[in-house]
């Protein structure tokens, strides 16, 4: 009866995921267009998802390998049934490898429902609670019905009425099993994320992100620009719809981990933000409805149930509620943790900040500061409305070479807006004092310089930023440098990460019509030091921790550089619990200071609080807004410095002829003659 | 703007804004005006009022960017009487409330730009006709072709009004900031561009300009003998004391009390 009544259930449960998927696949394409290379997508999917998706998933090895078993023996399986017991190929080969793969996914089944034991907060519950049980019932299901294919099984057991019960016991478990995993998976059940997920990745709208075979970084941070030219673009996204079609696919492929909740400051500190249930409110919108069936963490203190959306109506409602609340979009520092921490390579951020568009862009609301500091930086170039004149205001002692006179050096020295702050003052000071003391050809634009535009594009106003970058650009353009260094790391990565998008012929770094080349000062402090051109004091403080920040390293991956600085300053770094790729933002980026949406706590008192678990007496930062942020912590248990600081405190006078050299590499002195020419 | 949700229900009430360039403190860019920006803000807060900007100048490239950062607060269109540069924009602007018959013209106090000397709206109301209230905090109410408004004084002081309309109302920065002025809508709105004869401002082309100097500030001192007394002098309201008011007199007899103080504060010779 089995014989008959299998490949029935396999069919209809097959028919069924294609007209799932069918209409998944529509929903996905009310999506704006987006040019990916779908043939080149799909052939880079094995090693995206073996490589750079299972790096992600690999920091937790149990749930790795767990998902090795289930996952990988649950697609053996499905295709060797469609094979033995879908078309009747009763192989005892094809049979026997069947049971080794449901076997396989019952024991990774196992550790699924394990973990399903009193499972951490930040997992979803509803659905995914029985998921465990339905991958069991698959496995041993398939199992079972499979004994009798290799003959391990009298072949009479399965006749008269006792084995007709079985049999339609073992009919209904692998009914469950399939309805789960082949019509759940196109129509949204848990394992959505499969269907999705591949697809997802294969067309991933940052196919830079991922590594290729000759090694590619494998990062892409920069935001993607907005086409300001085209009058009937939307600007930014409004409703669901406005989203182009391959992140709407991205948002379904969530597995609802919760990792990226796990490490959102803005969550910790009770701010109205949660990526898992945003990304979810999103595959709300989409399909139209209600997040009431949403069974994860809320964003703090706002219920589910409250809020539902179509895929064309706004996404935050101009009155009353609708899909998102603004304050939602604001509490985002744009710390990239969950981008970081998300095993499905959802780009969280890039969502957000095309949302956050739309409010400035089209409503003029951004909240709390946000409109004085877009307008200080249209009339003034800089976000506190300084006199743009009084840029080197700081610095009328120093004497600093100018670029307008100088016109050509080997580094053009970056100030940032911290020009105008006097705590980051009294960094640059340490930096210029540092960058004296190691004879390097540098010069500032002074006046000339502008706000990068980082604020103004996290803040939504793309038109500002562009408006910032194009005339930085041409600014740049009139003169000749090797590199830039900058002791803010926002500065860095807008301009080497995001002014590519606007340059044009003859712009760019030392070989025209590329990216600038810039150097966080942490990493050309370490270079000069390899290079024999600094020399330090033995540290003689007391124990010391590192803060990364977000936009020097998860955006940019130097997480290495101002730790061989401290180490060659005598410090042995005191890690935080979380640093590296997992630490935790400052709550300075992103526009979240000016925007400024209430929380519970404040995300710098909980990462100074960080400080003090790691029993240190002071805090290296190398970010101005790190160090306003965390220097602002009332009753901290550390001392905040740039590295900078700590740097040009330990000058010493370098002894003649370089005796202390030995761990070092030979100073590669180009200058900027030599490569210009 | 919970105060303006009814009163003006039976009618739909006309307000055109006049508008002008401003000039950042710092940087002297073009931009809209602060205190322009303000009326626009107050106009669009009387809830259902149909609100016409106009301006009336020359309009050079920049000062097109200033006046769409008006449209940016969300509206559709401004209208341009062009005016040729230098010209004075008076007979223009009557000319056009006359046609357009508003029932309350805001304005800035000032413009930021040009003469600045703030005597636009009575000028206009003269030539008009029309009651004329300056520093314009609030509209309570509108009923019966009667506006309830309240002035604002000094030191946060308000006097509530009654103004017969149509009436000009200039608005300072007593008045509740402007909103955002948002890229998309500012980008889309248009202007309605209308020509008119431009008078030329015979007197304004005899003038000659040049950049202000910053006026010296009178010292103020303070023989302080405590903390308390410092912070009396520092909280205390300017010193009014020697002041003269003045009621029921004849004009002569006000302007020869002027004239008998600026000679006394040197200011006349």
């Amino acid at each position: 009866m089995l014989e008959t009544l299998l490949p029935i259930l396999i069919f209809t449960a097959l028919a069924l995921a294609v007209i799932g998927a069918v209409r998944r696949i529509r929903l996905w394409r009310q999506g704006r267009p987006s040019r990916v290379n779908l043939l080149k997508g799909l052939v880079a999917l094995p090693r995206r998802y073996l490589v750079d998706l299972h790096h992600v998933v690999g920091r937790d090895k149990m749930i790795s390998n767990t998902h090795v078993a289930t996952a990988g023996g649950f697609v053996a399986a499905a295709m060797l049934m469609i094979l033995v017991h879908g078309l009747g190929i009763a192989n005892p080969l094809l049979g026997g490898l069947l049971l080794l793969a449901s076997a396989s996914m019952f024991v990774g089944s196992l550790f699924v429902a394990r973990r399903r034991i009193n499972p951490p907060a930040r997992l979803s519950k509803g659905p995914w609670m029985r998921l465990p049980k339905s991958l069991m019932a698959f496995s041993l299901g398939v199992f079972l019905i499979t004994l009798p294919t290799v003959g391990l099984l009298p072949e009479g057991l399965l006749e008269g009425s006792g084995g007709w019960l079985l049999a339609l016991v073992l009919a209904g478990v692998v009914a469950w099993g399939l309805g789960e995993m082949f019509f759940g998976m196109t129509w949204g059940g848990p394992m959505k994320h499969a269907f999705a997920g591949a697809l997802h990745l294969a067309f991933h709208r940052r196919a830079e992100r991922f590594s290729t075979k000759k090694g590619g970084t494998g990062r892409s941070t920069g935001l993607k620009a907005l086409n300001l030219e085209d009058e009937t673009a939307p600007l930014g996204v409004e409703k669901p719809a406005d989203f182009t079609w391959n992140q709407l696919l991205g948002f379904d492929a969530c597995v609802q981990c919760g990792r990226c909740e796990a490490v959102c400051p803005a969550f910790a500190a009770g701010q109205p933000l949660n990526p898992k249930k945003l990304i979810q409110d999103m595959v709300v919108g989409m399909a139209g409805g209600s997040d009431a069936a949403y069974a994860g963490s809320p964003y703090p203190g706002k219920p589910v149930g409250e809020h539902a959306g179509s895929p064309h109506g706004p996404i935050v409602a101009l009155e009353g509620k609708t899909l998102v609340d603004a304050e939602t979009l604001w509490s985002c520092t744009t710390c990239r943790a969950c981008v970081e921490e998300c095993p499905m390579m959802i780009e969280h951020v890039d969502a957000i900040v095309d949302m956050r568009r739309h409010l400035t862009l089209e409503r003029g609301k951004t909240p709390n500061k946000g409109a004085e500091v877009l307008d200080n930086l249209i009339a003034t170039d800089n976000p506190g409305g300084f006199d743009p004149g009084s840029r080197l205001n700081w610095a009328a002692d120093l004497n600093l070479p100018l670029m307008a006179d100088l016109k050509q050096v080997d580094v053009l020295l970056w100030l940032g807006d911290g020009a105008f702050d006097m705590r980051n003052q009294r960094t640059l000071r340490a930096l210029v004092k540092v960058l004296r003391a190691a004879e390097v050809d540098f010069a500032v634009l002074g006046n000339e310089e502008r706000d990068s535009g980082d604020v103004a594009r996290r803040l939504g106003d793309e038109a500002t930023f562009q408006s910032l970058a194009k005339r930085n650009i041409a600014t740049l353009a009139k003169y000749r440098f090797l590199q830039i260094v900058t002791c803010d790391p926002h500065s860095f990565h807008v301009l080497s990460n995001e002014y590519g998008d606007f340059l044009q012929e003859g712009q760019g770094g030392p070989d025209f019509n590329a990216n600038y080349k810039v150097r966080h000062h942490s990493t050309f402090i370490a270079e000069l030091y390899d290079a024999g051109r600094l020399t330090f004091a033995p540290w003689k403080g007391g124990s010391v921790t590192y803060h990364d920040p977000c936009y020097l390293g998860r955006y940019n991956g130097e997480y290495e550089a101002p730790r061989r600085v401290l180490k060659a300053l005598g410090i042995e770094v005191k890690e935080m619990e979380r640093s590296g790729f997992r630490s935790r933002c400052c709550g300075g980026g992103g526009g979240a200071p000016i925007t400024d949406i209430p929380g519970e706590r404040r995300i710098p008192d909980m990462r100074m609080n960080d400080v003090k678990e790691s029993g240190a007496e002071l805090v290296a930062v190398g970010c101005p807004q790190c160090t306003a942020m965390l220097e602002g912590v009332v009753d901290a248990s550390a001392k905040v410095r740039d590295i900078a600081e700590l740097v040009a405190d330990a000058l010493v006078e370098c002894p003649v002829g370089n005796a202390s050299g030995e761990s070092r590499r030979p100073a590669a002195t180009t200058t900027a003659e030599e490569v210009i020419v | 703007m919970p105060h303006n949700a009814n009163p003006l229900s039976k009618m739909e009430l006309s307000v055109a804004v006049l508008v002008s360039v401003g000039r950042h403190p710092l940087t002297a860019r073009a931009r809209r005006a602060d205190h322009d920006a303000r009326a626009v803000e107050m106009a669009l807060s009387l809830g259902n009022a149909n609100v016409q900007l106009i301006h009336a100048g020359d309009n050079g490239a920049p000062s097109e960017e200033a006046l769409r950062s008006y449209l940016g607060m969300g509206l559709g269109e401004i209208s341009l009487i062009k005016q040729s540069l230098g010209a004075d924009v008076l007979p223009a602007l009557a000319a056009w409330l006359r046609d357009a018959a508003p029932h309350l013209v805001l304005t800035g106090t000032r413009a930021e730009t040009g003469e600045g000397s703030g005597l636009v709206p009575y000028m206009l109301a003269e030539i008009l006709g029309w009651p004329v209230i300056s520093g314009l905090a609030q509209v309570e109410s509108i009923e019966g072709g009667i506006a309830t408004v309240l002035q604002a004084l000094p030191r946060g002081k308000r006097r509530r009004l009654r103004i017969r309309l149509p009436a000009i109302a200039t608005v300072d920065s007593s008045a509740p900031v402007a909103r955002q002025n948002a890229f998309g809508p500012a980008r889309r709105g248009e202007f309605a561009t209308r020509t008119c004869a431009s008078a030329i401002d015979e007197l304004q082309a005899q003038w000659s300009e040049q950049p202000a100097r910053k006026r010296p500030k009178r010292l103020k001192i303070v023989k302080s003998a405590s903390a308390r007394d410092r912070f009396k002098a520092a909280a205390a309201k300017a010193d009014s004391g020697g002041g003269q008011l003045l009621s029921d007199v004849t004009p002569e007899q006000g302007a020869e009390a002027i004239f008998t103080l600026l000679k006394g504060e040197d200011v006349l010779g």
